[in-house]
């Protein structure tokens, strides 16, 4: 390793400037940055949103939306790649430099092939016809682990999962042996098992074709045991770079060390064994009707949740993981009965089983829910106030607009928002402050019991730690029970005392969070926790 | 995008996106020019007639098919044929003539004593008015007339029946502005209703009523609103009524599309999980989100609706004589194209520039509330 | 495939029998008949007459007439056009104004994607501007007016081409009626092709065609226009079905003998039939190009194969 850092760069970046015009006035993304690829090293640049790691690249890559300029100087093997003709850079771009994306779901045309679309470049970059290139790409699509190629190199991309298709990128990026790969979080949209087989196929791509992997990232769990040179960024400067290890164990600027400690910690006690229960399922079955059509008697169903039983105890955080379809917001929203449900649901000594939507209103206020993504659940035409309010206008209708007011500014107060906040509109807020409103809408109204669902999934995850301190905070104070749902199970192990894992609408395996986690009895607990990339060593 | 930031903000009142929206429309030049447009030829219909003297039924059997002029009518060298042409009808004799300012003064003579009334023969002519004896000579075989020029301006011209064509224009601006409001009104009632509820039922009612706007999107419509109008009678409330009636399809789809995908939104979620009522999330959650889409296809719907009145009109189904529209005048215009272009061109002029400023104006609000679109 | 087309064929014959039933009973419940005109005729004469035309038979009865005799072809006489049936009426005109439709058609279609795709590419330029401010005009411009404007420039004042007939039916001929027709329809195919191009030049996809060094050529043409056709093919259907069957206006300014007057004539004279007829006729014609218009999207985007 010793040795790459002395090697001449393939990729030389320097004072790049990345800058915006917008209605509101220029943008800067990027304030002038430097950083060197080396031959066949992994880089990764990690930052949070909005600190111009993925801009950076699409400025090199001259990608950038038509408001975008570019300026300031990248050089590839001493070929200044700022300011070239377009046909110029062709020559650069998908045979030396590739790039593989965020969304492998848009990343591909829908209208063609994947067989064709590989193609295309070899063609472009190589000379000969589309079936001279067939060879070629099948031969792709077995080095990237894509099942039966022959029947697959036909397919459309809309016929493959997500991971396939990051897979179908891949193969479209090493067609041309490129000196550089840039992967834009490569693995961001998957679920972890996925990330782990696609992180594990570029490492072993990487050796065999000894290429250079430019990381873009904003989990630093991937960047330890990924990359062999950090850099980080911020706000569209870099903090700090260096060698992996060095900056894990010895960061030295602030923003470093605060990204590396925003890692989830703490552990939840469990409470007493003789808690009684708040919120009980018992048997719990969800059919969803897959599009029947109209004139169409019989309709496919499919069945998201299949016989799970969950009790909530008092003081209890019951922690929910699962891959995407794994049916575990769907057993949240079971469990609030805001969906139709089979089963046996208790709240409290109550039954409500049977209890229809005018019956189940008076026990509203008493079990809340949380959202995952904080741009979607507030109404983006109310203020803040009308927003953490509307609960209180359902159940408490007899309170005046002063008083209303007045638990607004309470409310706000305990999420640790400004209480001006809350004559502001959802779209002036961050992500994180989203969320704080999102909980203060479920929280004005003292409830006992609270789904989480994905309340942290959307955010950086420096946020992601307040956010996880403040409902910590709110739980102690105020006695409250969470379903915690998650896919990310090292939020889930800090919030709760007790694990649910779920595949495929079932549980898997449950039990004490630290028997899961420290001696998993499942294939499947033990693949998922095998595939999250902690940040620890 | 720290929460840092927060305890520096004072107490202020955020901007709502219809503000912001606001806005981002008055930055949009073409967007703001076209609106200006919009209220200069809405003031100018509704409020111009009370600013000229000619009302839009008034016959000047003097000036059929006269060119638009800003010379005022008549001028100095026909008012004595004018004169003439009087006397000539009086039975009486011009031995002088002369205009000064507003006033003439007229020497007739004849054999017989002329009768004083012989003056109602000048008033009745469209060009002179309060003709007064002024002096009698020659036991009354010789009058000095005095009366008032009646000079008429004529700025667009005037039709085929002598009727000013500007008030005209302004009739059938406010004629056809406001069968395109109305119309457009019925459609919106009928379409967001239908839209909001096949949208938030869902399921098997969505599906029958969809299906429903389906088999009425193959009936030729603009064939029905002609059906309609023919057998029913060409008033002017039937015409918007129908046309609404039969422009309500984009609309119910546009509401419906934007209600099923609100209803998958979160914050609808966590509204049932408070516990609102249905109509409790309509009226709060539902209504207000989908205003800025529905806003937007009022300004498309807008001149499809005027398009179809004015194709009503050539037909010769619009609004019954003397009321008239643009479409009516333009048609018109379009039969006289070669003799009196005019005709056709100061209508089309009103009628296209209103089109044109309302598709700016809409792609102004779409740009505006859509701001991801630029 | 086969099976998705029989389907659609199928879920047709209900759509058509709802839009002839609520046409038919639309008509006859509307005051007024084909008879009474402004001299009223004498009771007898009218007696006859309606006896003739089975109007003196009860409401189902007439429907049920009406839609046996519809199944076999027969859509009964014209009571204005009294030697012709529907029928043949329609069989006369229709050849006429589909030919003409179809030029129209393809000008508006060519037309307007080409410039549509020009303004999209040099987006918010003098150029794309210019382009669709002539394209706002050509939507707001009603016909009836372009068609008269047409004739006194090409017909009258240039005498380049005859102003109106079907002639030999020439090209010369078929010019301004033609440009007449297409011109509103070219106008939206611009503003959409427009719109959809800008957006799909926007889309991720796109973004990895020129990442991987594609020439422009290649990421507009193949993958752009490809995506950004979808809505266009949308509108295909009621924009083919509509100028395919005549449009009244411009049949009537360059006297086309098509049958896009009839209708009007028919409404106009409260020629039940005839009015029937066509109603029918471009029912027919939208259910038809909507279900060409699905085959089509399905070879366009695969992710709406009918199997």
């Amino acid at each position: 390793m010793e040795n790459t850092k002395t090697m001449e760069p393939i990729l030389a970046v320097r004072d790049l400037k990345v800058s915006f015009t917008t209605p509101d006035g220029d943008v800067n993304a990027v304030k002038g940055i430097s950083l060197d690829v080396r031959p066949g090293e992994t880089l990764a640049v990690v930052g949070e949103s909005g600190s111009g790691k993925s801009q950076t690249m699409m400025g090199i890559m001259g990608l950038l939306a038509s408001n975008g300029r570019v300026t300031g100087s990248a050089r590839y093997r001493g070929q200044e790649m700022v300011g070239l003709p377009p046909k110029a850079l062709n020559e650069i771009r998908g045979a030396k430099i590739t790039m593989i994306f965020q969304e492998p779901m848009t990343s591909l045309d829908p209208l063609y092939p994947i067989g064709k679309q590989i193609a295309e470049v070899i063609v472009h970059h190589r000379g000969g016809s589309q079936r001279e290139a067939r060879p070629r790409v099948l031969e792709l699509l077995k080095l990237v682990g894509i099942p039966d190629p022959e029947r697959r190199i036909d397919s459309y991309p809309h016929e493959m999962s997500g991971g396939q298709r990051q897979r179908v990128m891949i193969a479209m990026a090493l067609a041309n042996e490129p000196d550089i790969l840039i992967a834009d979080e490569p693995t961001t949209a998957l679920d972890v098992t996925i990330q782990a087989q696609i992180l594990k196929l570029l490492r072993d791509l990487q050796k065999r074709f000894d290429m250079a992997i430019v990381l873009i990232t904003h989990d630093l769990g991937i960047v330890r045991h990924f990359a062999e040179r950090v850099v980080v960024m911020r706000r569209g400067e870099v903090v700090e770079q260096g060698a992996t290890a060095e900056i894990f164990e010895n960061p030295k600027a602030d923003y470093t060390r605060m990204l590396i400690e925003a890692e989830p910690h703490g552990r939840k006690v469990a409470p007493a064994d003789n808690a009684p229960i708040i919120l009980e399922g018992r048997n719990v079955v969800v059919d969803y009707k897959i599009d029947g059509g109209f004139l169409k008697k019989r309709a496919n169903t499919f069945r998201a949740v299949d016989n799970v039983s969950i009790s909530l105890h008092e003081g209890q955080t019951i922690g929910i993981v699962g891959e995407s379809g794994s049916g575990k917001s769907t057993l949240g929203r079971a469990l609030l009965r805001l969906i139709a449900s089979k089963g046996a649901y208790r709240f409290g000594k109550t039954d409500i089983s049977e209890l229809d939507r005018a019956g189940m209103r008076p026990l509203r206020r008493s079990m809340q829910v949380v959202f995952q993504d904080p741009y979607g659940s507030l109404s983006p035409r109310q203020t803040v106030g009308e927003i953490i309010t509307e609960g209180l206008y359902v159940h408490e209708p007899q309170l005046s607009r002063a008083e209303r007011d007045k638990r607004a500014i309470e409310a706000l107060k305990e999420v640790g928002l400004d209480p001006s906040a809350r004559n502001r509109y959802p779209h002036e807020f961050s992500g994180g402050q989203r969320q704080r409103i999102a909980i203060a809408r479920a929280m004005i109204l003292k409830p006992q019991a609270v789904i989480l669902d994905e309340p942290t999934s959307a955010l950086d995850r420096s946020v992601q730690g307040q956010v996880i301190e403040l409902l910590r905070d709110l739980q102690s104070r105020h006695g409250l029970s969470y379903v915690f749902i998650s896919h990310d199970l090292s939020v889930v192990r800090a919030m709760s005392d007790y694990v649910v894992v779920m595949k495929d609408g079932r549980i898997v395996e449950e039990g004490p969070t630290d028997a899961i986690f420290n001696a998993p009895k499942a294939d499947y607990t033990r693949t998922l926790i095998g595939a999250a990339y902690n940040i620890g060593p | 995008m720290t929460d840092a930031l927060l305890s520096a903000v004072p107490e202020v009142k955020g901007r709502s996106l219809f503000q912001l929206a606001v806005m981002r429309f008055r930055r949009n030049r073409p967007a703001m020019a076209g609106a200006v447009m919009l209220v200069l030829i809405a003031c100018l219909s509704f409020f111009g007639p009370f600013f000229i003297s000619h009302s839009y039924d008034q016959v000047f059997s003097s000036y059929v098919t006269i060119p638009p002029s800003l010379e005022p009518r008549p001028g100095e060298d026909t008012l004595e044929e004018a004169m003439k042409g009087v006397a000539t009808r009086a039975r009486v004799e011009l031995q002088s003539f002369s205009v000064e300012g507003e006033t003439f003064t007229a020497v007739i003579t004849a054999k017989d004593p002329i009768d004083p009334r012989a003056t109602r023969y000048f008033d009745r002519a469209n060009e002179f008015d309060k003709t007064e004896v002024a002096a009698t000579e020659d036991e009354g075989r010789k009058l000095t007339l005095k009366g008032v020029v009646d000079r008429e301006y004529f700025l667009f011209g005037t039709d085929t029946n002598g009727r000013d064509l500007m008030a005209r224009v302004m009739l059938g601006g406010q004629i056809s502005i406001a069968v395109g409001l109305l119309a457009s009104l019925v459609s919106l009632g009928i379409g967001v209703t239908y839209g909001a509820i096949s949208g938030y039922m869902g399921g098997r009612v969505d599906n029958v009523m969809m299906r429903f706007v389906e088999i009425l999107y193959s009936l030729p419509f603009v064939f029905l609103v002609v059906v309609l109008v023919v057998f029913f009678g060409r008033s002017f409330i039937l015409i918007f009524l129908v046309i609404g009636a039969v422009e309500w399809l984009d609309m119910a789809r546009i509401v419906r599309g934007q209600t099923l995908s609100l209803k998958r939104r979160e914050f609808i979620g966590a509204a049932e999980a408070l516990g609102l009522t249905d109509w409790q999330i309509i009226r709060r959650h539902v209504i207000p989100n989908t205003i800025g889409p529905v806003v937007i296809f009022v300004t498309v719907i807008v001149p499809k609706v005027i398009l179809l009145e004015s194709f009503l009109s050539f037909l010769g189904l619009g609004v019954q004589a003397p009321l008239t529209s643009w479409g009516s005048l333009i048609a018109e215009g379009a039969n006289n194209i070669q003799s009196a272009p005019w005709l056709l061109i100061f209508p089309a002029i009103f009628f296209v520039v209103t089109l044109f400023s309302l598709n700016f104006v809409g792609d102004g609000l779409r740009d505006a509330f859509d701001p991801k679109d630029r | 495939m086969l099976a998705f087309v029989l389907r659609r064929l199928a879920s047709a014959v209900p759509t058509l029998f709802i839009v002839v039933t609520i046409s038919f009973f639309l008509m006859r419940f509307a005051p007024g008949g084909p008879f009474n005109l402004e001299r009223p005729l004498p009771p007898a004469t009218m007696e006859n007459l309606m006896r003739a035309y089975q109007l003196d038979q009860p409401l189902w009865r007439q429907y049920l007439t009406y839609m046996s005799n519809a199944l076999t072809g027969d859509f009964g006489p014209s009571y204005i056009y009294k030697d012709n049936s529907v029928a043949e009426l329609i069989g006369k005109g229709l050849p006429y104004s589909m030919e003409l439709g179809f030029y129209a058609l393809l000008l508006a279609l060519v037309g307007g994607v080409i410039v549509g795709t020009i303004a999209a590419l040099r987006q918010n330029s003098a150029l794309d501007f210019a382009v669709m401010s002539v394209a706002t005009v050509g939507v707001t411009v009603p016909n009836f007016v372009v068609g008269p404007v047409l004739t006194l420039i090409f017909a009258i004042t240039l005498a380049w081409l005859p102003a109106g007939g079907w002639g030999d039916g020439s090209l010369r001929f078929l010019i301004l009626p033609m440009i007449a027709l297409a011109l509103p329809q070219l106008a939206v195919f611009a503003r959409l092709t427009r719109g959809s191009m800008i957006e799909a030049l926007r889309t991720d996809h796109i973004r990895t065609a020129r990442a991987y060094g594609l020439p422009a050529k290649s990421v507009v043409v193949v993958h752009a226009m490809r995506g950004a056709m979808l809505p266009i093919v949308s509108y295909l259907a009621p924009c083919a079905a509509a100028l395919l069957t005549g449009s009244a206006v411009v049949e009537t300014i360059f006297t086309i003998p098509g049958v896009g007057r009839y209708f009007v004539l028919g409404a106009i004279n409260r020629d039940y039939t005839l009015v029937m007829g066509t109603v029918v006729l471009i029912a027919i014609f939208v259910i038809v190009f909507n279900l060409l218009v699905d085959i089509l999207y399905g070879l366009l985007d695969p992710r709406v194969r009918h199997d």
